[in-house]
């Protein structure tokens, strides 16, 4: 048994299954096998739910944290969103005794207890701390020779006293260096740590002005020239992916930037190919970026 | 302007308690300033502030769900104001009043149902087994015992309350509100 189950969410499994097969081929490339999280549900994603009701939230949440610790494991999260909320339930439960016995009293009718004895981890947090960049940098088997539009997106830094994971400090800087074990370049660019703007509800309330964030977004990577996007957050993922794609029709633009979750671009450097990743599932069209990359954007 | 209803005595009265901590604000704008949602949409996240608490016409702000959570402003405020966290108790007082947008309800309708906020379909099912993954996701997808667990939880927190459309209260809040 390893130590790690892996939470889905919703958005990776079910729409963006390059997501979920990169994260399981990556770790088990670094020798960790995964456990499934058998039963899951939605986090349940803070915008929504957690501004609806509280207690809700909270009960969904522990739920899944539960059935992690049920097989004596840390609940690895792959999602910026899903951290948000599990990371700030776990938090709230294991200080709150008040809280975690009304959240168990739910939970005891479905047979689940939340005992706070594991943590909830996030795979960037993870792979910096457990792995480190240096492991990572050993696993490398193909340097990957791209320019790369790091975002770190929000619920990853934000709020920096809830974050807990001691990777916020004044210059952030661990995902950049995780992208750059890889053999590609960080490149800075304006407004690097602003908002995709799909959180909070924000992009199912009122979709086209979240898109005009999204785009300004894109607009700054460009002027940089960037080879892609990479990000920690399925959510985000969708909103940089289809978002381009709902702007182009909206406005007759034309970008075609690719958008890789961390754990794909991982798996390109550990020679893993662009479809075994899922990079041709994005609604982008990725067709040259793929070619580029099997062309020798990568060097053995 | 307000009618001095039961009703609205008590929203007044629970906006104001969720609001306390905005009281404090000296209305630098600092928070509007650091706000990626205000650059590109009506949102004014320093007039949201100044009105929370006050008056109940904040429930009618279409504002009020245009912040992403992105905690710019609660991270810079130099008074130290809960911002996000107090956009979040107004948002639910709103849902509790049956103050919800179509969008969102819909939301709450497919957790209720799949235990998903977003669930899968049929292109997905698809694109799953081209990974070389099974065509449903080790989740409640899978185990019908594990999604009827869920919606138990739901049932016991009193979920079907924003998933359920009570058009008769949405015409109270309209009188009082």
């Amino acid at each position: 048994m390893s130590n790690l189950s892996l939470f889905l969410g919703c958005v990776a499994p079910n729409r963006y299954p390059g997501i979920e097969a990169a994260t399981k081929k990556t770790f088990s490339k670094l020798g960790i096998e995964l456990d499934d999280l058998e039963g899951a549900s939605c986090c349940p994603a803070p915008g929504v739910f957690r501004s609806f009701d509280k207690t809700t939230w909270l009960t969904l949440a522990s739920r899944n944290i539960a059935l992690s610790e049920e097989m004596d494991d840390d609940l690895l999260t792959i999602c910026n969103g899903c951290y948000s909320t599990l990371k700030e339930a776990e938090t709230e439960l294991k200080k709150d005794s008040g809280l975690k016995k009304e959240v168990n009293e739910k939970l005891f009718e479905t047979g689940h207890e939340f005992r706070g004895q594991h943590d909830v981890r996030h795979v960037i947090e993870y792979l910096y701390q457990n792995i480190g960049v240096d492991g990572i940098r050993e696993i490398v088997s193909n340097q990957l020779d791209l320019r790369v539009a790091v975002h770190y997106g929000c619920h990853l830094v934000q709020p920096l006293k809830e974050a807990g994971s001691g990777l916020v400090t004044n210059d952030i800087t661990f995902f950049d260096e995780l992208v750059e074990a890889t053999g590609a370049k960080s490149i800075d660019y304006e407004d690097k740590m602003m908002c995709c703007g799909a959180g909070g509800g924000a992009r199912a309330a009122v979709q086209d002005a979240t898109l005009r964030i999204t785009e300004k977004k894109l607009q700054n990577m460009i002027e940089e020239q960037v080879d892609c996007i990479v990000n920690a957050c399925p959510f985000c993922h969708l909103q940089f992916d289809s978002g381009q794609q709902d702007i182009n029709k909206n406005s007759g633009t034309n970008y075609e930037i690719p958008v890789l979750h961390y754990t794909q671009l991982l798996g390109l450097a550990m020679g893993f190919s662009p479809e075994e990743l899922g990079i041709n599932l994005n609604s982008t069209n990725t067709a040259v970026f793929i070619q580029r990359i099997k062309e020798g954007f990568v060097t053995a | 302007m307000d009618e001095m209803t039961g009703e609205n005595i008590n929203i007044n009265e629970q906006l104001k308690e969720a609001s306390t901590n905005a009281l404090r604000c000296m209305q630098c704008g600092v928070c509007s300033s650091s706000c990626p949602s205000g650059r590109h949409t009506s949102l004014n996240i320093r007039k949201l502030v100044k009105i929370a608490g006050r008056s109940s016409d904040i429930l009618k702000s279409d504002e009020l769900w245009m912040c992403t959570t992105c905690y710019n402003c609660q991270e810079r405020c130099p008074r130290g104001i809960d911002i996000v966290d107090t956009i979040l108790k107004i948002r639910s007082i709103s849902a509790y009043h049956n103050i919800i947008l179509p969008e969102h309800r819909a939301v709450c309708q497919m957790l209720l149902k799949y235990g998903h906020a977003v669930p899968i379909n049929d292109d997905y099912k698809i694109k799953r087994t081209e990974m070389g993954l099974e065509e449903l996701p080790e989740t409640v997808h899978k185990y019908t015992d594990s999604l009827n667990e869920v919606k138990e939880l739901l049932t016991s927190c009193g979920f079907e309350r924003f998933t359920e459309d009570n058009t008769d209260e949405n015409k109270t809040m309209e009188n009082t509100a």
